[in-house]
């Protein structure tokens, strides 16, 4: 509970238990807390303290809709008395108190905002910690889908080393990230990746065979060998196909939620972004937008400390993403990314805010990209080896949470090798599978270009195929025309 | 200035041991804002620098559209030339090998219709050093087209081009090969491709001259059109999207200025008109072959249908 240190925020209390029976949900607004009045007045030593984030906080509160109207009257309620004290002043913005003291906010907290955390690296519960509870079929699917994430990125990416595929990107060290996450969703909310998150479509029911089809671009391809290999995109799990311009999905993601909000639709919009995508312009416009239109979208960010061989250090000098919400005015938490069920419960509660009080969020996932890039990088050209090993040995996700299943007695070493044996088997089939697959056929060249293809491309699909019928020793055999 | 540039030696490994030759001031590594490095590199070129701009390939430098045209292309003309703009954008274009719609367009064309611009297409190596430094010592903004595929082979290079003061002059197209019968153009990759047909052509008696354009604006309509003035016949060869392409400007400024001389219609080379597909067979058809060119070349000597 909040400790009423100012007279400001006693008030607020009461007009919100007043105004509807019910507490605010766990959001602390800045302008209520204690630190508030002095961050108004310019801060050196007073501000250097941690504000109140959610995630510091218990399970949340009850929820209620959030109204701009009802919102703007409670800020003036808010500031009056604020101007109790003769020191506030009108401006487009709303009320401020001033002050004749020049003080700048320091650029850095002493201390980080920290990052909620509920199993310890050996899967341990820690003390205090609350979590989401989850049954133990909804467990063991995490875990199950968790290894087949990382025996899939093992073997496809051994695929594009031996030139089978053109190329491969690993998600290994945020499968938690991908796998918690996903668990946490509803089929309904749609999913809007940047490029390492394919264990959601894992979770939503994409076989290994629907990623191998993709990877090599085979007639099976749900996406009919448009794609490079890990665009994936399937409409069948409101997963939007991966586009590689760097942060577009967010403006895209605020658009999105903006429609399911006009349509009432009891399901939100999932946008995911990296540590180096957050440089980009959309990354601002997709944040302010969404906070500006009341949005239901949550925005994860997987700081994974690399953006090819870019350090974050060298990529922003802000606490990591999670402080850059409030400078939007999204709601933000940070996590251990590691840790599936701190993911599992952060995410199931964003969405909860999110949809019933139609705002955005935003959760800054950390985690370590034990992978390189993609296949075209080579990481120990730029960390050390031993970096790597240590984030895989000491700090992977998978185990710490093979850790805790086993502890609750729903898991054993018999079903893990069982399980590995199996996975392996149907990962090499799938590949086997694809890679004898015809290719899309010459039709599916012309297609999809516009809704109905327009007279100059029925031209070229008719002069294309009446060359190849005339020149067939121009065309190498095996492929399909 | 660029993603990877410096500490990775380059996406590309172009900018290789540039950073260790000249340090930190001189060779610096951006976070990933396209838009935020263009408009960084245009100040920095108003201020009196000349800065050399890389995007990790063209079809990004759309996140950064804006600053290169109407921050860079046009500050000379609305200033009355009181802003000099002498930076150079510089990365990957065209089509590479099996990465999709977003990493595979060529931008020559949407480049070549800005005036303000010089827009340059290396083909050798010679093309790349001489071309480069006219680039980077021109006082205009220039965008310098290269091709992924092009990184990996190797030409024979001159005594001369090894020198350090080696330009290219930025406006003139080079004939690589010379002939009598139809003149074909190309630019950056197709230029291999085109001297291959040649090749084939000759062995059926047919005498092709190939330009390799290299400066796609300003376009060296003199040396296309006195070349097609000597062979009556023209197949221009580009790499995308046919509409409002390099190849139509081209045939253009031919009918324009020598249809006279021509003998047979001038042919067009060009991509299918649609987004690059990934899958093998379908990218091998949406970019035009060898074989394509050598059709199109004997079509103009009617020697088929």
């Amino acid at each position: 509970m909040w400790s009423a240190r100012s007279k400001a925020i006693g008030d607020y209390v009461k007009r919100c238990v007043c105004s509807n029976g019910r507490f605010m949900a766990g959001l602390v607004d800045h302008r209520s807390n204690p630190f508030g009045s002095s961050l108004a007045s310019g801060v050196a030593e007073t501000s250097r303290h941690a504000l109140p984030f959610p995630c510091n906080m218990a399970a949340p509160f009850l929820v209620r809709r959030f109204e701009s109207t009802l919102a703007g009257k409670q800020l003036e309620l808010l500031h009056a008395g604020d101007a109790d004290d003769d020191q506030a002043l009108d401006f487009p913005g709303g009320k401020v108190t001033y002050t004749p003291e020049m003080k700048f906010i320091w650029e850095n907290y002493v201390k980080r905002v920290p990052c909620y955390r509920v199993l310890d690296e050996n899967g341990d519960q820690i003390m205090g910690s609350n979590f989401k509870e989850m049954s133990k079929e909804v467990a063991l699917k995490m875990y199950n889908d968790m290894v087949t994430l990382q025996f899939m990125d093992t073997i496809f990416y051994e695929a594009q080393r031996q030139g089978r595929i053109s190329f491969y990107m690993t998600t290994i060290g945020e499968e938690a990230i991908n796998i918690a996450s996903a668990a946490a969703l509803n089929d309904d909310d749609l999913v809007l990746p940047q490029y390492r998150e394919p264990g959601v479509l894992l979770w939503r029911g994409f076989t290994l065979q629907d990623f191998a089809n993709q990877c090599f671009g085979n007639k099976d391809d749900g996406g009919k060998g448009r794609q490079m290999p890990v665009h994936y995109g399937s409409k069948k799990h409101n997963y939007l196909t991966v586009s590689s311009p760097i942060a577009t999905q967010l403006p895209q993601a605020a658009g999105i939620a903006y429609s399911l909000k006009m349509d009432k639709q009891d399901a939100c919009v999932v946008a995911f972004i990296g540590d180096g995508g957050t440089s980009e312009g959309d990354f601002h416009a997709g944040l302010n937008f969404a906070a500006v239109m009341e949005a239901p979208v949550i925005f994860i960010c997987r700081n994974n400390g690399w953006a090819i061989s870019t350090h974050i250090s060298e990529q922003f000098r802000s606490d990591g993403i999670v402080v850059k919400g409030q400078a939007y005015g999204i709601r933000s938490i940070r996590v251990d990314g590691s840790d599936a069920l701190a993911v599992y419960t952060a995410i199931h509660t964003a969405r909860e805010m999110a949809v019933s009080e139609q705002r955005p969020v935003l959760v800054e996932t950390l985690a370590y990209r034990i992978g390189h890039h993609s296949t075209s990088d080579d990481s120990t050209k730029y960390r050390p080896l031993d970096e790597i090993e240590y984030w895989k040995m000491a700090r992977n996700p998978v185990n710490r949470f093979r850790g805790w299943i086993e502890k609750k007695g729903w898991w054993s070493e018999k079903e893990e090798s069982e399980l590995r044996i199996s996975i392996k088997k149907q990962v090499l089939q799938a590949i086997q599978v694809a890679e004898r697959t015809e290719k899309p056929p010459i039709a599916e060249l012309f297609s999809d270009v516009y809704d109905q293809p327009p007279d100059n491309l029925r031209e070229q699909e008719t002069e294309l195929r009446e060359t190849i019928n005339k020149y067939p020793q121009d065309y190498p055999s095996g492929f399909p025309f | 200035m660029g993603e990877e540039v410096g500490e990775y030696q380059g996406a590309y490994k172009i900018t290789k041991g540039l950073l260790e030759k000249y340090g930190p001031e001189r060779v610096l590594d951006t976070p990933i804002t396209e838009a935020g490095f263009a408009g960084i590199g245009v100040g920095a070129a108003y201020w009196g620098l000349r800065p050399v701009v890389e995007f990790m390939t063209f079809n990004f430098s759309m996140q950064a559209i804006d600053h290169i045209i109407n921050s860079a292309a046009k500050s000379s003309y609305m200033s009355a030339g009181q802003i000099s703009v002498p930076v150079v954008f510089r990365g990957a274009n065209g089509a590479a090998a099996g990465v999709g719609a977003q990493h595979s367009q060529c931008y020559a064309a949407w480049y070549g219709s800005c005036p303000g611009l010089k827009v340059l297409t290396p083909y050798s190596s010679e093309d790349a050093r001489g071309l480069l430094k006219a680039a980077i010592r021109d006082p205009d903004p220039v965008v310098f087209l290269e091709n992924e595929l092009l990184y990996g082979e190797s030409f024979p290079v001159s005594a001369e081009a090894l020198d350090s003061s080696f330009c290219l002059p930025i406006g003139k197209a080079k004939i690589e090969r010379e002939g009598k019968d139809v003149t074909i153009t190309a630019f950056s990759k197709l230029v291999g491709h085109a001297l291959k047909a040649a090749d084939i052509l000759a062995k059926e008696g047919i005498s092709a001259e190939v330009i390799n354009l290299r400066s796609i604006r300003p376009l060296d309509r003199a040396t296309i059109n006195a070349s097609v003035r000597k062979t009556s016949r023209l197949v221009t060869v580009e790499e995308v999207f046919p509409q409002h392409g390099v190849g139509a400007e081209i045939c253009a400024s031919v009918v324009e200025e020598s249809f006279d001389y021509l003998d047979a219609p001038v042919e067009r080379i060009a991509g299918a008109d649609v987004p690059m597909p990934y899958a093998a067979n379908l990218e091998r058809m949406a970019v035009p072959q060898v074989e394509d060119i050598v059709r199109a070349a004997k079509r103009t000597c009617f020697r088929s249908r």
